[in-house]
Order: structure tokens, then sequence, then C-alpha cells
């Protein structure tokens, strides 16, 4: 009966107990508070309805500094009690950790698309392992979506222009809803997917019988020689005679470093500044280059911008040139 | 006193019979009749369009009507309701008759002001009607970039400029609230004596003042932005789709206080009324309502706790979010308290306003559940979202809304209503109100999204609970409309004041005259002195 009529979602990821316990002591206190106001009111009405002949009593015979200062300080202690347990749900819920295995997500009217580190693309449904940490790196095509799988608890705007990020890790193998939660148009209500949670055993078997493409990280790197964007932005050990080659600055170990700007101001080397390079590439000139970059808009897709943020994350400063890293060639030979 | 009107023949109501004398009265109780007359029109529509979300979500597929058609039935139903119904209906109708009434004053500071804004208000609501009759809108009330500037292809700069228009109506209400409070209470007026209806107004006048500008602005750079494509939210120009969250809600998270303070104050009148006590703890239920003024201005960030917003702004919104439960239980409290060692009668507008207190208390409980950082990431933008702000908005101010007319209305009207019907209308009201809202809070933590039209199978039941009680809610919704036409004809003669209420309103004729009062009133005692009112009687 109770699969017509649920009263409850199910659970299964590592957060989704604490956000229920949260829910189960706050919906205790609700309960507690609606039926003592609804039990004096009660009380109150029966006992003191109007009768012929009254004697008019008062409810100036309570005091009323000591009640007031009561019923203001007892339900400030509990807000700010729950406020510090919620936030530390959140902390954890928000805080990614360092192991999980790197997913790519891109919302687009009216479809989710996903991609494995492993290099397997799937629209609408997301298989991923149990006991794993998962992050998803999330952007969207057009408009506002919202990531939403109501039995992992989580849920995370999709925003154009922007990456997003969320985690979890499923606890318990099966199939969950994969809800648009932010309104999308015409039809946001059937964006709808399925993630499918699996055993790492049976997630193996799942990948090798499924259209496996290259890694991301490889397409990456193959985007980047055919987009040429190794013309310019070359390996750091390519001196011809003691003049730099390179057009554009190394991008080794760039990932996560700040960058400091034309401008003079400075800004992190994230995803949405890659992606933001290579889109709009005039907008942020980091100091001591040339914009003679083009843009690639209308050439790359989301999905190929997120193989090469994946691959320029993957590139690691190598040990031997790192002192050619910080040289930046100057002005005349740039031009 | 009851005999002043057949001595002076002539009231407000009786006071010239052709169209211009409504059309261009400067009364503010013809205006407000004016105000009621339009506002139940447009609660009507809303109500209609709420009906039709209602029917197509009784099955899981979408089955009665087209997406796109459903996605502007919701929409509609937000836009007119929120900017049509909640936002106006207690300041412009119960408000503009009785501030200059519980004040002691002839009329509003600006008459003329007060009559361009029902004007505005009608000019506002036949363009936003046009868009509607042209095809409506499919963004959704809260017009969200890069939807609304893009993507969406409904007529969305028709509707968001009836809606700046709009804003001025309520800004002339406000203004005009704001000055007549400050300078034109009677002798002995003191602040402290002021009903607490007044200060429920005040402060939502405050807001008003405030938030209203921040709106019109968002809108016109919505419209610039949808016609000449500036970049300003729209992220493939450069433009950022977040700052327009953050512009919009900080007007519309305050606009629910809007909503909510004025219901308050209407509620303080009826419990101390008809538990013929003074309201505990006065300063503090006003104090209250100014908390709640302020308070409401620093928390929108909570809409944005999924946006991508940091971890550390949602701790600050999350907080100052929270902390507004503590007022609002504080005039919970208060109410509750005043009933206390009362000589409580059950008359109607005191059944609407023990509904309210419970309405309001689920409301503002699941608000602070839902201001809890960890939590909301689950149910943020499901029915559990929607069932809240329901509680609040509608079970909050339309309780009051009702309550206050029926309060009210033999002094609006000089007749009584059916007590029976209304009776009966009032547990429509509140039994239909908790169907259908009650199961969309288990819908939402279950995770249905919000603004669906068609939905996966096991949420059909609680669906079905939702649908049925919005047929019970809106019997009750449409009862008084029949009754209350019917008592002003047929119903009894109401006295000045039938409920042996406290406060200057009471003193003056049902109709009052035009003039508000044959003699202007002093004030000597303090606000609900109920054991001055029964020592005079005896």
């Amino acid at each position: 009966m109770w699969s017509d009529f649920p009263l409850f979602p199910r659970a299964a990821s590592t957060i989704a107990r604490d956000v229920d316990a949260l829910y189960f002591v706050w919906v205790g206190i609700s309960l507690f508070f609606f039926f003592f106001i609804a039990a004096l009111i009660t009380t109150f009405f029966i006992s003191f309805r109007r009768r012929a002949g009254h004697q008019y009593g008062s409810a100036g015979d309570l005091k009323t500094l000591p009640l007031e200062l009561t019923w203001s300080g007892i339900p400030l202690v509990i807000t700010l009690v729950m406020f510090g347990w919620g936030a530390q749900v959140f902390f954890e819920a928000s805080r990614t950790p360092a192991d999980a295995d790197s997913y790519f997500a891109v919302g687009k009217q009216w479809m989710w698309k996903f991609q494995h580190p492993e290099g397997v693309r799937e629209i609408n449904d997301l298989h991923i392992p149990v006991g794993r940490p998962i992050k998803l790196t999330m952007t969207s095509e057009d408009v506002i979506h919202s990531f939403y799988v109501p039995a992992f608890r989580v849920k995370k705007d999709v925003v154009p222009g922007r990456y997003s990020t969320v985690w979890f890790e499923a606890t318990e193998p099966g199939r969950y809803h994969l809800f648009c939660a932010e309104f999308c148009g015409t039809e946001h209500s059937v964006m709808i997917g399925s993630v499918y949670a699996l055993t790492p055993e049976d997630y193996e078997t799942w990948l090798a019988t499924g259209d496996t493409g290259p890694p991301v990280q490889v397409s990456g790197a193959e985007l980047f020689d055919q987009l040429s964007c190794s013309t310019c932005h070359q390996g750091a050990d390519q001196i011809d005679d003691g003049i730099r080659l390179a057009r554009g600055p190394h991008l080794e170990g760039v990932f996560g470093t700040e960058r400091t700007l034309v401008s003079g101001s400075t800004v992190v080397a994230d995803e949405s500044y890659i992606r933001n390079s290579i889109i709009n590439p005039q907008s942020q000139i980091v100091a001591g280059w040339q914009p003679i970059m083009p843009t690639f808009k209308g050439q790359v897709t989301e999905e190929q911008i997120n193989a090469l943020i994946d691959y320029i994350k993957s590139l690691e400063v190598p040990q031997t040139a790192q002192q050619n890293v910080v040289a930046p060639p100057n002005a005349s030979n740039a031009g | 006193m009851s005999t002043h009107a057949a001595e002076l023949g002539s009231n407000y109501l009786t006071n010239g019979f052709s169209l211009k004398s409504w059309l261009l009265t400067k009364d503010h109780k013809r205006i407000a009749i004016l105000y009621m007359i339009s506002i139940t029109f447009f609660f009507i529509l809303g109500g209609l369009f709420a009906f039709a979300v209602r029917l197509e979500l009784l099955t899981p597929a979408g089955d009665l009507m087209e997406a796109d058609t459903y996605n502007r039935m919701f929409t509609m139903h937000g836009v007119v309701m929120i900017f049509f119904f909640l936002i106006p209906s207690i300041p412009a109708v119960l408000g503009n008759f009785l501030v200059p009434l519980m004040v002691g004053a002839k009329d509003l500071a600006f008459p003329k002001i007060n009559l361009a804004s029902w004007y505005v208000y009608n000019l506002a609501g036949i363009i936003t009607l046009g868009a509607i009759f042209m095809g409506g809108v499919d963004t959704g009330w809260t017009f969200y970039t890069p939807f609304s500037t893009t993507y969406s292809n409904s007529y969305v700069v028709l509707t968001v400029v009836g809606l700046f228009i709009n804003g001025f109506s309520s800004i002339f209400t406000g203004l005009n609230f704001i000055v007549t409070i400050h300078r034109m209470r009677a002798p002995g007026l003191t602040w402290f004596r002021l009903p607490l209806f007044i200060w429920g107004h005040y402060a939502t006048s405050l807001i008003i003042m405030l938030g209203t500008p921040v709106i019109a602005i968002t809108l016109a750079l919505l419209a610039a932005e949808r016609s000449l494509h500036l970049g300003i939210f729209d992220p493939a120009l450069g433009g950022d789709p977040i700052l327009f969250q953050h512009l919009f809600w900080f007007y519309s998270h305050p606009a629910v206080y809007i909503m909510i303070l004025p219901s308050m104050g209407v509620i303080s009148e009826i419990i101390s009324a008809f538990a013929r006590q003074k309201v505990f703890g006065y300063h503090f239920v006003a104090f209250a309502s100014i908390a709640i003024a302020i308070l409401g201005f620093l928390v929108w960030g909570h809409h944005l706790f999924v946006s991508g917003q940091s971890v550390y702004a949602g701790l600050v919104f999350s907080v100052l979010s929270m902390l507004v439960g503590v007022p609002s239980a504080v005039k919970v409290f208060n109410w509750t308290a005043t009933m206390f060692k009362g000589s409580i009668s059950r008359e109607t507008p005191m059944l609407y306003a023990l509904g309210f207190i419970g309405l309001f208390t689920i409301g503002g409980l699941t608000g602070v559940m839902l201001a809890t950082l960890g939590f909301d990431v689950h149910v943020h933008d499901t029915y559990f979202v929607v069932a809240h702000f329901h509680y609040i908005m509608v079970g909050g101010a339309i309780m009051g809304y009702l309550g206050g007319i029926h309060f009210w209305w033999p002094k609006m009207t000089g007749r009584l209503y059916p007590e029976f019907w209304s009776k009966l209308s009032a547990g429509l009201v509140f039994i239909g109100f908790n169907l259908t809202f009650f199961p969309q809070f288990v819908l939402g933590y279950l995770g249905m999204p919000r603004r669906y039209w068609s939905y996966p199978d096991e949420f059909q039941v609680l669906n079905v609970l939702s649908t049925a009680g919005a047929t019970v809610l809106g019997v009750g919704y449409v009862m008084p409309l029949f009754y209350l036409t019917y008592s002003l004809a047929f119903g009894r003669a109401a006295g000045d004041n039938p409920w042996g209420a406290y406060g200057l309103e009471w003193e003056t004729t049902s109709p009052p005259p035009t003039e508000n009062f044959h003699h202007q009133p002093v004030v000597t005692g303090e606000a609900y002195d109920y054991p001055s009112l029964e020592a005079k009687s005896v």
C-alpha cells in the first residue's frame, strides 16, 4: 500500500542520513510547538467563552516582561542551535572529498549530458559506482537548470557561463530519479533522468560493455592539438636559440593558481576562467602577453570545453622547465 | 450615537449615487470599496488559474493541457495573485478604509494620490491582462534570467511593464499611510496608543517605500535586457544571471512581509475585540512588526542557497532568516496570551483569526526549517516550498483579509453578514486549505519539484488529495462573495459597534459619514482599553 502512498523518500547517499536527522528533529520541534499553541488556544477558547453576567478578568494578571523574555529566549536558543547543526550538515555536503572521481554534466533544454572520466558519454542516465565519492562539474548551454537527486538529498543549480560542482557518494545500489529543479522552459517537467548506482563490479562490467570513447582527458588532449591550441600554448621547453617561440603562456601547472591580468587585477585560473579564456579570450589577458588569441566561441561545445579543462587540469609543471614558466617574452618578440 | 446617520441623512455611501461621484471620489472609504471590487476580480482570476493548475496535476501525465499552457497557467496564477491580490489586498482595501478612521483623521494625507493609486493599479492590471489574453507569459512569477530575457517566447516585456506600473500604486499607498500616521493622528493619540493594525501598516509602508523601487528597477533592467540585449543578466553577453536573482529577491522576499504584516495587524484587532482584552504585551507586538520589517530586508539570499553562492554568504543569510522566526513566535504567543482570562465570543472574524494563527504557525515553523542550510538543499524548489509559502502568504494574508472583511463589514456597509453561512465558509476555508497544502509538504520531502506539468506515478495520491482540498477551498472562498452581496440588501442593520469593540472607528456611525467623524475625536485611553469600555457601558 505504501508504494502508492509514500511518505518518505529513499535515502541512498552518505549525506541523506544527516539531512533526514535534521528533518526529523525539526518535525519534532514543529509538532511540539504547533500542538502546544493549539492546546492553549483550544483551552482558552473553551474555558473563557463569553457568558452572560461574566466578570472580566485580565491577562494583565500575567507578568509581561518575564513571559516575553521567556518566549523570545526559547525560540532564539532553539533557532541558533538548529542553525549551527544545519550549517554543519551544509558544510559537509559542500566539501568535496579530495579523492572524488571527476565527472562532467551539461544541462541543456531539455536533457542532461554526462561525461565519465573513463570517456563514456550518457544522456539523461548517469551510471555511478556505489561507495565512491563522485564529483560533478556542471554547466549549462542555455538557461539555469538545477541538478536534483532526491534519494541523495543533493541539489545544485546549473548556471550558463559558470561552473558549479556537486558531490555525492551513493550507499545503496538502485535506480534513482534525477530531476531538473529550476524551471527551464516548456519541457522542464520532462527533463527527468535516472541515476543508476551500481556495485563497483557491475560498474566495471557496465563500462566494459558500454560505448566507451577515449577518456575525457585524452579527448581533451586531442582537441588541444586539433584546435591548434598547442601552437601558442606549447610545452615549456620549446626554446630555439634562446628565444621563446610561444605566443601564449604555458598551461602546465596553471590550473588553480592566481594569475595577474593586464589590468592589474588577479584571477584564479579555475574552470570558469579557462572557459572564459576560450570563449572570450580578450577579456582576461594575463599580464605580459598580447591579446592575440582568437575566440573559439561557437566552435567548441560545452562538453569539449569540459574535456579541455580536464586536460589542462592534468598538466603538471615539468621538473626541468620550471624556470622558463615564469619568464614571459618581451613585447616585441610576441607582437 | 446610532441616530447620527438618521439625523444627518448622509454617510459616505449615500453621498452621491452617480458613477462620477464614485470614479472621481477622493474619499478614502470609497476608494477602498473601488479597490475591493478590482481586487476581488483579480482574486477570482488568480483562483481560476490555480484551479487549472490543480486539475492538471490530478493525474501524473500532462493530459489536460499542453506543457506550454500549463507553464503559462502557473505563471499567471503567481503574477496575478502576488502582484494584484496579496500585496495590495489588506493595505488597499482595509488599510485605505481604516487607517484614517483609526487615527481619527478626516481622510488620508493625499486624497488625490490615493485615487490615482487605484487608477494606476487598474491600468497596470489591464496591461498585464493584455499580456495574458495575447497568450500569456511562461517564466514563472520570478522571471529568472536568462530564460526570461532570451529563451522564453511569451509576453515577458508587456507583463513586466504592467508590474512596473503597478509598483507605483503600492508606493502611493505606502506614502499616504506613512504621512497620515505621522501627521494626522487625533489629539491624545500617541504612538503607543495606536492600534496594532496601524503599526502593521506602518511597518508595511516602510517596506513598500524602500523595496518597491528596487523591483521596479529590476524589472526595467529585465525589459531592457530582453529588448536591447545589453548583457546585464545574459552570460552569453558577459552578464550575470545570478545578479538578477539577488535584485529580484531583495524586493520579493520583503514582499512576503508586505502581505503578512497588515494581516497580523488585523488579527491583533480581532482577537482583542472578541476576547475583550488588551492585546497582551502591546509594545512587544508593535516592535515585533518593526523587527520583522527590518530583518526582512536582510534575508533574500536564502533563495540562493543552491545557486552556487558562497558557503559563507549562505551562513549569514541562513542565521538572519531564522531570526525572523523569533519576533513571529513572539506575536503568536502574545495573541494566545491575549485570550487568557478573556471573554471570548465565537463570531466569524474570531474563527478566521484562530485559523490564521494555526496556518501562520505551520507556515512560520516550516519557514525556519527552510532557512536551515543543510535541510533546504533537499527541499529547495520542491513542493515543500510551495506548501510553506502558501501557508504564509495565502494562509496568512487571506485569512487576515477575510477575517478583516467580516470584522469591519458592518462598519463599511452598515449591515451584518449572515452568521451561519459565514461560519460555514470559514470552516470550509480552513479544512480545504489544510487538505490542499499539507500533502504538499510530504510531496516536497519526497522530492517532487515545483512547476511540474507531469510527474512520476508515486506522487499521485498526494496530488489527488491536494486537488480535492483545492475544490473545498474554492467553495469556501466563493461563498462570501454571495452572502456578503446578499447582506448588502437583506442583512440586518449593524449599529455603530456591533461587536462592542474598542477603537476610534467604532465611535463613529456605520457606515461612517464622508468626513469620518461628526466631532474631532480626542483620545484619552490606551489602545484596547476594554475594561474602560465595559465600565462605560454598565
